[in-house]
């Protein structure tokens, strides 16, 4: 079983192409193909932007991204218009805040002690602002090309979950519970407290004390009062990842784990309707004597190991059974995934034998990327 | 044990915990993510919120284990200062607690931190403590300053009351001498990277940095360290029967690119190591199993563990 060949510069060519999602599981290589596409599309004459979330260090130099400012920076040394740019979740949130609020209350949402926590470390904030963000550049309608790569996360699929959970959590009935008494304005309010409430409170107050009720309270009418609908938001923006003019590219390593994901994440697009362009797997492993059985390298190993002849031949030919070994795994992987998925395009970067942290070293992931 | 997403958090927790067990003592190894990674390492079926005896140590000793759900322990916190049992369970169907737990990250993580604690002073009736080491699979490296660091993160939450002084019980734990935050990683730049920025961390919150494991390091055989001459590669091919004058040399040419490169590959390792080197703490190696982490794997683990000396 072969899978079709994924044709990525007939996807980044096509100029109704205008949004590519990069998504898998945790260190694939999301960020380098992102970084990648993004390069090879702009020198290919698009006028892209890579959103980058997190990328490693040296990759980032690499582009000019040394300051977290939340804004895309022209890429120096792009033969091409490439612009990149690093999410920063915190800023992102306190920018939709505000946008959306007068100064007196933006200042009362942002000095909350319960917006830091959410902004900073609610799981799922990463995914919504990540999101929110590509909505942002989308109406900029600065570029052509949104190139996206998705945060960090052990599971694919939390790219598409998250959001809605934080969507749901802020819009939730608890926090419409809780803001009842406020809304209802001071003391007044408590007459029309209902029983649920009168219990959450009580246990809230137990637990954490009276202040911090109060500070939840605040903090959850005074977003209400700036917008309504963060789900809506999240649904927006959902709904342009079923556009036309958007294409998945799920990546994957050649292990069972990171396969695994990639076969629920491109179910889970069928599911969504959501546009897949394919599968790349990424740091394959090749042999440049891939004639040489695994089998018959390791019997010529011991043979020469018993004569006690040509030891450093022996440990070559070791080395190159353990390497064809792996590639076996790694093959036995891909054409699981293949008859599993038999209509998915698929394409293949092999292990480099370094990280790839520079502009040449990108350009080099993008040719093979594209490569057929 | 923490470290970088996938670098190996669970397997290695749990084979240290089999390290630490061996020889008749008994250890309790704890998961605080919901993820069920203990039971899946260990093959069993998902654990309940409850310790129970999930592996024999070699030599004799017990690993036990505990899956901490932060909804769980709210509801037994409820009820040990409280005795909010009942209505615990009330409000856990509304959401209430899911939503303080949330909102209130802090919150959450003392309520953790603070079951472990609790398994860690536990003693029986003659005084002892019950569990002679408490092994954490703790979050990522990225959050687990914040995770540990409790008295910091409810600071701003409460002031005074029970939670706060929960969370100093926890502390006094944590930033014993008898606590050590160990990192699992790759010979890779950015979980050794991760490694650095969080062992800066932890000792800029004053908390005691453990040591460092190096997690699937291939065996390479040394002969394939220096320079070395095609051909006599070609002559050893030849020798072996893989191919006559002509292609024995097309193929060492072939198996020559690949020592090339796992030279680059071994000389890349050698950087990493270095800049592990200076977070100035013990280092460990784990070797790349070559069945991946199985059971049988988890005990040859713990065994590299304890020649170590690191349990
Ligand atoms: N084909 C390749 N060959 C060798 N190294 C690679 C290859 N692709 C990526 N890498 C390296 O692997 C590491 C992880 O890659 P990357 O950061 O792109 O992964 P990611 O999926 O974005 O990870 P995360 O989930 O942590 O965001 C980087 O150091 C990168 O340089
Ligand atoms: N020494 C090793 N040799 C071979 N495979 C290993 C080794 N250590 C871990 N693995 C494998 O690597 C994968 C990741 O390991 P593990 O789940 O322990 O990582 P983790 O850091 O806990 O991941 P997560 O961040 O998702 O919790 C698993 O498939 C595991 O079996
Ligand atoms: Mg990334
Ligand atoms: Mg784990």
């Amino acid at each position: 079983m072969t899978s079709p060949e994924l044709d990525l510069d007939g996807i980044i060519d096509d100029s109704g192409t205008r949004i590519v999602v990069c998504c898998g599981s945790g260190g694939v290589g999301k960020t380098t193909t992102a970084a990648a596409l993004g390069l090879r599309a702009a020198e290919r004459g698009r006028n892209v932007v890579v959103l980058t979330v997190d990328p490693a260090r040296r990759l980032a130099q690499s582009m000019g991204l040394t300051s977290l400012d939340n804004t895309p920076r022209k890429v120096a040394g792009a033969d091409g218009e490439l612009f990149a740019m690093m999410l920063d979740m915190k800023r992102t949130f306190d920018e939709i805040i505000e946008a959306h609020a007068d100064p007196e209350r933006a200042r009362q949402i942002l000095t909350n002690p319960f917006y830091q926590s959410l902004s900073s470390s609610f799981s799922g904030t990463q995914e919504y602002m990540a999101m929110e963000k590509l909505g942002q550049l989308r109406r900029s309608g600065e570029w052509d090309l949104i190139i996206v790569d998705t945060p960090p996360s052990r599971s694919a699929l939390d790219f598409l979950d998250a959001p809605e959970r934080l969507g749901r959590f802020l819009d939730g009935k608890l926090i419409r519970l809780l803001m009842a008494p406020a809304k209802a304005g001071g003391r007044s309010a408590f007459k029309i407290l209902n029983a649920g409430f009168g219990l959450v409170a009580g246990v809230l107050t137990k637990v954490l004390g009276a202040q911090v009720l109060k500070d939840i309270q605040t903090f959850v009418s005074a977003l209400d009062a700036v917008f309504g609908g963060f789900r809506q938001r999240a649904e927006q923006t959902y709904k342009l990842l079923q556009a036309p003019g958007t294409a998945f590219i799920v990546v994957a390593t050649p292990e069972r784990d990171a396969m695994r994901e990639a076969s629920y994440f491109v179910e889970r697009l069928a599911e969504e309707r959501m546009p897949l362009a394919g599968l790349v797997i990424n740091r394959v492993h090749r042999s440049p004597a891939p004639d040489l059985s695994a089998a018959r390298s390791t019997a010529a190993a011991e043979d020469l190991e018993s004569r006690g002849e040509h030891e450093l031949t022996a440990a070559v030919l070791r080395l190159h059974a353990g390497r064809m070994q792996l590639a076996a795994r790694e093959h036995r992987e891909q054409e699981h995934f293949a008859s599993a998925h038999p209509t998915v395009p698929v394409t293949q970067v092999p292990a480099m034998s370094q990280d790839v942290h520079d502009l040449d070293g990108l350009r080099e992931i993008g040719e093979l990327l594209a490569k057929r | 044990m923490t470290g970088k997403g996938g670098t190996g958090k669970t397997t290695v927790a749990a084979a240290l915990a089999l390290a630490l067990a061996a020889g008749g003592r008994k250890v309790l190894l704890v998961e605080v993510e919901g993820r069920q990674g203990i039971a899946q390492v260990f093959d069993l079926p998902p654990l309940p919120y409850e310790e129970r005896k999930i592996a024999v140590a070699p030599g004799g000793g017990d690993v036990h284990a505990l899956a901490i759900d932060p909804e769980e322990a709210m509801l037994e916190y409820l009820e040990m200062f409280y005795g909010l049992k009942r209505m615990g369970k009330a409000l856990t169907k509304m959401g209430v607690v899911d939503f303080a737990t949330t909102i209130a990250p802090g919150l959450r993580d003392v309520l953790v931190t603070g079951k472990t604690s609790e398994a860690v002073r536990r003693r029986d009736r003659t005084g002892k403590r019950v569990y002679d080491t408490v092994v954490m699979d703790a979050p990522p490296t990225g959050r687990v300053t914040r995770f540990l660091n409790v008295t910091q993160e409810v600071a701003g939450l409460a002031r005074v009351g029970p939670v706060r002084t929960h969370a100093d019980m926890v502390r006094g734990v944590v930033a014993s001498p008898e606590t050590a935050v160990h990192f699992v990683t790759l010979l890779e730049e950015m979980p050794v990277q991760e490694t650095l920025d969080g062992v800066a961390e932890l000792r800029a919150a004053k908390l005691p940095v453990g040591g460092i494991f190096i997690n699937m390091v291939r065996s390479v055989d040394p002969t394939l360290d220096g320079p070395f001459d095609v051909a006599e590669l070609a002559m050893g091919v030849k020798a072996a029967g893989l191919g006559d004058d002509g292609n024995a040399a097309v193929i060492a040419e072939a198996l020559a690119g690949e020592v090339t490169e796992q030279q680059r590959r071994a000389e890349l390792e050698r950087t990493e190591r270095d800049a592990l080197e200076t977070a100035a703490v013990p280092r460990y190696e784990l070797p790349l199993l070559a069945d991946g982490a199985d059971l049988a794997g988890l005990y040859e683990l713990a065994e590299a563990i304890r020649t170590q000396g690191a349990a």
